[in-house]
C-alpha cells in the first residue's frame, strides 16, 4: 500500500464515525445535536424557581427525601447550621438549599436550591457511552440503572455537577441525581419539591408558559429581579428555570457557559474531519522523516555490499561496482543485489580466464 | 553493551528466585489485598474520588497514559511494514508485545474503575451510545487489542510449531498493520476528545478544539520514545535472548525513531504553540497553571525534541535513550495535566484531588502484572529472535 492509497484510508475511517445521534428517550425520538429542530420541547413540563420567595426552609429537600426514599440525611432538615457550608448534590441528596447572603445560618435572605438542570440537551446523556441516561420528550432525564456501567462520564461531563456517585457501595453502586420525579410526571403532576413548598417558590408548567411566567414577572417588578431567565439559554437550555435578585454568580450559578448544548463539543471531534485534516501536515512530517532515514539506510546498505565487494573479489571489482552504482541512484535493494551478482559473475569470468591462459 | 550474541538464545533458562520476581511476587500480594478490598468496601474504600473528581489516577495514568505510551505498537509496525523500513523489523515484536499488554492492561485497570465491570462490553454489544466519544474510544479499543493480539499470534505460534496458522496471520500483517494505524487514529485522538464535553471545567490552556489532534500527534513521539526506552531496559535483561539480527537491528532503531520523535515533537510544540495564539491565551502564560503549562512545553517537549536531534547529530546514543525517559516523563506529565490539573481548575486547592496510596498501589500492581506477563512472553517465545525455521520469513 504506498503512502497516498494508506492516508486516504485513514481519512475514510475517520469519516465512517459521527457525531449526531438521538438522546432523546420515547416514542417519538429526535435527534440530539438537533433539539432546534423541535424548539427546546416547548411543550415538555418545566419548574420555574424564584430566589425572591424562597426562605430556606429545605421542606422541599424532605419532600424529595420522602418521595425517593432516600437515606436519612446525616444533618437533620430543621438544622440551621447545614447552611454554614456551600453542598452539592451527593447519593443522599437529589436537591439542597445553599444560602448565599452574609447573615447567619437559616435566617438569610438569599437562597438557591440546586438539582439536576434536566438540560434540553444534557451533557450526561450526550457522554454516556451505552445510553444509560436519555433526555423523555416531556422534560425530564431519566437513568436507567440496568445498562450503566459506572464510567462516570456522565459525571466528568455535566456542567453543572449535578450527578452523584454511590462510591461506597461495592456492587453495583448507582449515579444519583434527580429525576424530575419522573413518576409522577407520567400522572401529570408535579415534583414534590415543588408540592410541598410552603411559599410556592417553584412554578410547575409546559415550558413556554414557565418562560412567559419568568418574563411577566420580571417586567412587573423589574427592580426586585436581575434581567435574566436563568436556563433559557444556558447550554441549550434547560427545562428548570431560575429568576435571581441578584446576578446569578452570587447564587452560585455560572453566567460563562455559554448557549452551546454539549454535543456539539464533541460532535466536530466525532465527525472526524477536522482531525484528519489538521493532522495530516504532521503525519506527513513525520513520514517524510522516516522515509529520508529509508534512503539513508539503503545509501549505507549499498555502501556495505561494496566495501564487502571488495573485501571479497578484489579491489578492481569493487571499484568497477561503485561505479556503477554511483551512476544510477536510486537503485532499490533488488536492483543492488542485481549488481553485486553481475559484477561478481564478471569477476569470476575473469578470474577463469586468466586461468585459462 | 558488549557486540557478542548469542547464537541459540532459544536455550536460555533463567532462575526462579531473582530479586526482580521477589519483588513482583510482594507486589502482587499487595494488590490482591487491594483488590479484596476494592471489591468489597467499594471505590471509596482504597481512592480518594468524589463527586467533583469522578476520574483519579486510574484514568490519567492507566488509561490516558498507559494508551499513550502503548502506541509504540502502531508506529512501529507502520514504519516497518507500511513505510517500508525493514530495519526496524527487529524492533517490531517486543513494540507489538508491548502495546498488547498494554492494552491488555488498560482493559484490566478499567475493571477496578467502573462500578460494573461485568457489563464493560454493554457500549459494544446492548445499547451503543454513539453521541459519546467515550464510545468510540471504547469500540477503538476493543477492536484494536484484538488486532493487537492477531500481531502478536505469530510468535507463539511459532514457538508451538503450529506452522500453517502461523503463516496466515503473518499474511494478514500488512492489513492489521494499516487497521491498526487507523484505530489508533482514532483512539488516540479520540481520548483527548473526551475532555472537549466539559470546556466549561477545564483551564483554557489546555482546553483546545485540538485536543484530539494533540493527543494523536503526542503519542506517536511518545510511542517513538516509549520503543526507545524498552528497548534499553531489554538490551540491560535480555540481552542473551537477542540474536545478531536483533541486536544489529537496534541502533538503526534507536536513532531513527529519535529523529522521526524529534520532527514530530518540533510540530507538536508548533501546533500547541499556534493553540494559544488563536486563542489568545497568552495572559494566563504569567499565572501558576503558565508556569506549569511553560515547564510542560519547554521542559518536556523543546528541550527533548532538542537533545533527540544533538543525539542523532553527535550519534550519541545513551544521550538518546535519556531523552527518551525525558519524553516519556512528559506525556505523563501532559496527560495528568489535562485530566487532573486543568480539570477543575476553578476549585479551591481543598477540594481538589490527591490520588489515596491505596489507588497509586493497584496502579502499581498493574504495571506490575505487565511486567510478569513480559518476561513471561519475553522468555518463552520469539520475541527478540527469529527461530532459524522462520528467519526473514516476515
Ligand atoms: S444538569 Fe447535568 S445531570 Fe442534569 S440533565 Fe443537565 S447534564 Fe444531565
Ligand atoms: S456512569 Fe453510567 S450513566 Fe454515567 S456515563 Fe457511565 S454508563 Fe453512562
Ligand atoms: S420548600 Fe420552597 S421555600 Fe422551602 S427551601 Fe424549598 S424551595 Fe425554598
Amino acid at each position: 500500500m504506498n503512502r497516498r492509497k494508506f492516508l486516504g484510508a485513514i481519512g475514510a475511517a475517520g469519516l465512517t464515525i459521527t457525531g449526531a445521534g438521538k438522546v432523546l428517550a420515547g416514542e417519538k425520538p429526535v435527534m440530539g445535536a438537533a433539539v432546534k429542530d423541535v424548539e427546546g420541547l416547548p411543550d415538555s413540563y418545566a419548574v420555574l424557581f424564584d430566589s425572591n420567595i424562597c426562605i430556606g426552609c429545605r421542606q422541599c429537600e424532605m419532600g424529595c427525601q420522602q418521595e425517593n426514599q432516600l437515606p436519612e440525611p446525616d444533618v437533620d432538615f430543621h438544622d440551621p447550621r447545614i447552611f454554614e457550608q456551600t453542598r452539592r448534590t451527593d447519593w443522599k441528596t437529589y436537591t439542597l438549599i445553599n444560602q448565599y447572603d452574609d447573615e447567619a445560618p437559616g435566617v438569610g435572605w438569599l437562597y438557591r436550591k440546586t438539582q439536576c438542570m434536566h438540560c434540553l440537551e444534557p451533557a450526561c446523556a450526550h457522554s454516556c457511552f451505552v445510553k444509560a441516561f436519555s433526555k423523555r420528550q416531556d422534560g425530564a432525564v431519566v437513568y436507567d440503572r440496568k445498562v450503566c456501567v459506572g464510567c462516570r462520564y456522565c459525571m466528568m461531563a455535566c456542567p453543572f455537577n449535578i450527578p452523584a456517585y454511590e462510591y461506597h457501595i461495592a456492587l453495583d453502586p448507582l449515579v444519583t441525581k434527580c429525576t424530575f420525579c419522573e413518576h409522577r410526571l407520567l400522572d401529570g403532576r408535579e415534583p414534590a419539591c415543588v408540592e410541598v413548598c410552603p411559599v410556592r417558590a417553584m412554578e410547575f408548567g409546559t415550558r413556554t408558559e414557565m418562560l412567559n411566567l419568568a418574563r411577566r414577572r420580571i417586567l412587573d417588578n423589574p427592580d426586585m429581579y436581575v434581567d435574566h431567565i436563568y436556563g433559557e439559554h444556558e447550554m441549550g437550555g434547560t427545562n428548570w428555570l431560575y429568576l435571581s435578585p441578584v446576578p446569578f454568580p452570587e447564587i452560585g450559578m455560572r453566567m460563562d457557559l455559554g448557549t452551546t448544548p454539549a454535543g456539539n463539543y464533541t460532535s466536530g471531534a466525532l465527525g472526524g474531519v477536522p482531525i484528519i485534516t489538521a493532522f495530516w501536515p504532521v503525519l506527513l512530517v513525520g513520514a517524510y522523516a522516516i522515509a529520508r532515514r529509508k534512503d539513508k539506510i539503503a545509501r549505507e546498505e549499498r555502501d556495505q555490499y561494496v566495501s564487502r565487494m571488495i573485501a571479497q573479489a578484489g579491489p578492481e571489482v569493487g571499484r568497477k561496482l561503485a561505479e556503477r552504482l554511483s551512476k544510477a541512484q536510486e537503485l532499490d535493494q533488488a536492483a543492488i543485489e542485481e549488481e553485486v551478482r553481475k559484477a561478481l559473475a564478471e569477476a569470476a569470468a575473469k578470474t577463469e580466464s586468466e586461468e585459462a591462459h | 553493551m558488549t557486540n557478542q550474541h548469542n547464537e541459540h538464545p532459544w536455550e536460555v533458562k533463567s532462575p526462579w528466585i531473582t530479586p526482580f520476581n521477589v519483588v513482583a511476587a510482594l507486589i502482587v500480594l499487595v494488590g490482591i489485598y487491594l483488590t479484596y478490598l476494592r471489591f468489597t468496601g467499594g471505590l471509596a474504600a482504597v481512592t480518594n474520588l468524589d463527586d467533583n473528581y469522578p476520574w483519579g489516577i486510574w484514568i490519567s495514568f492507566d488509561l490516558l497514559c498507559g494508551v499513550a505510551l502503548a502506541a509504540g505498537g502502531y508506529t512501529t509496525a507502520a514504519a516497518c511494514y507500511v513505510f517500508g523500513i525493514k530495519k526496524y523489523h527487529a524492533a517490531v515484536r517486543p513494540a507489538v508485545l508491548t502495546a498488547f499488554l498494554g492494552y491488555a492492561l488498560v482493559v484490566f485497570a478499567l475493571h477496578y474503575d467502573v462500578g460494573q465491570p461485568w457489563r464493560l462490553a454493554y457500549p459494544i454489544f446492548v445499547q451503543q451510545g454513539t453521541t459519546s466519544v467515550l464510545f468510540e474510544v471504547g469500540l477503538c479499543v476493543f477492536l484494536y487489542v484484538t488486532v493487537l493480539f492477531l500481531e502478536f499470534l505469530p510468535a507463539p505460534l511459532e514457538r508451538l510449531g503450529i506452522k500453517r496458522v502461523r503463516n496466515i496471520m503473518i499474511k494478514l500483517t500488512l492489513v492489521l498493520t494499516v487497521f491498526g494505524v487507523i484505530l489508533s487514529t482514532m483512539h488516540q485522538s479520540s481520548l483527548g476528545a473526551l475532555y472537549l464535553i466539559l470546556p466549561s471545567k477545564m483551564h483554557p490552556l489546555w482546553y483546545s478544539t485540538h485536543l484530539p489532534i494533540y493527543f494523536f500527534v503526542s503519542s506517536m513521539f511518545a510511542g517513538l520514545s516509549m520503543v526507545i526506552f524498552e528497548s534499553t531496559l531489554s538490551h540491560r535483561w535480555y540481552h542473551n535472548r537477542m540474536d545478531k539480527s536483533h541486536l544489529e537491528g537496534t541502533p538503526h532503531v534507536t536513532f531513527g525513531f529519535a529523529k522521526a520523535a524529534a520532527w514530530i515533537m518540533a510540530g507538536y510544540f508548533f501546533i500547541k504553540f499556534f493553540g494559544v495564539v488563536l486563542n489568545n491565551n497568552w495572559a494566563y502564560l504569567n499565572t501558576f497553571y503558565g508556569m506549569i503549562f511553560s515547564i510542560e512545553m519547554l521542559g518536556f517537549v523543546a528541550l527533548p525534541a532538542f537533545l533527540y536531534i544533538k543525539g542523532v547529530k553527535t550519534r550519541n546514543i545513551k544521550l538518546i535513550r535519556w531523552t527518551a525517559v525525558l519524553t516519556v516523563f512528559g506525556i505523563i506529565f501532559n496527560r495528568f495535566n489535562v485530566s487532573l490539573v486543568a480539570y477543575n481548575y476553578h476549585l479551591p486547592s481543598e477540594m481538589k484531588y490527591f490520588p489515596a496510596l491505596a489507588e497509586i498501589g493497584v496502579t502499581i500492581f498493574v504495571i506490575t502484572i505487565g511486567l510478569i506477563v513480559f518476561k513471561f512472553i519475553a522468555t518463552r517465545t520469539p520475541i527478540f529472535y527469529e527461530l532459524p525455521e522462520y528467519k526473514g520469513s516476515h
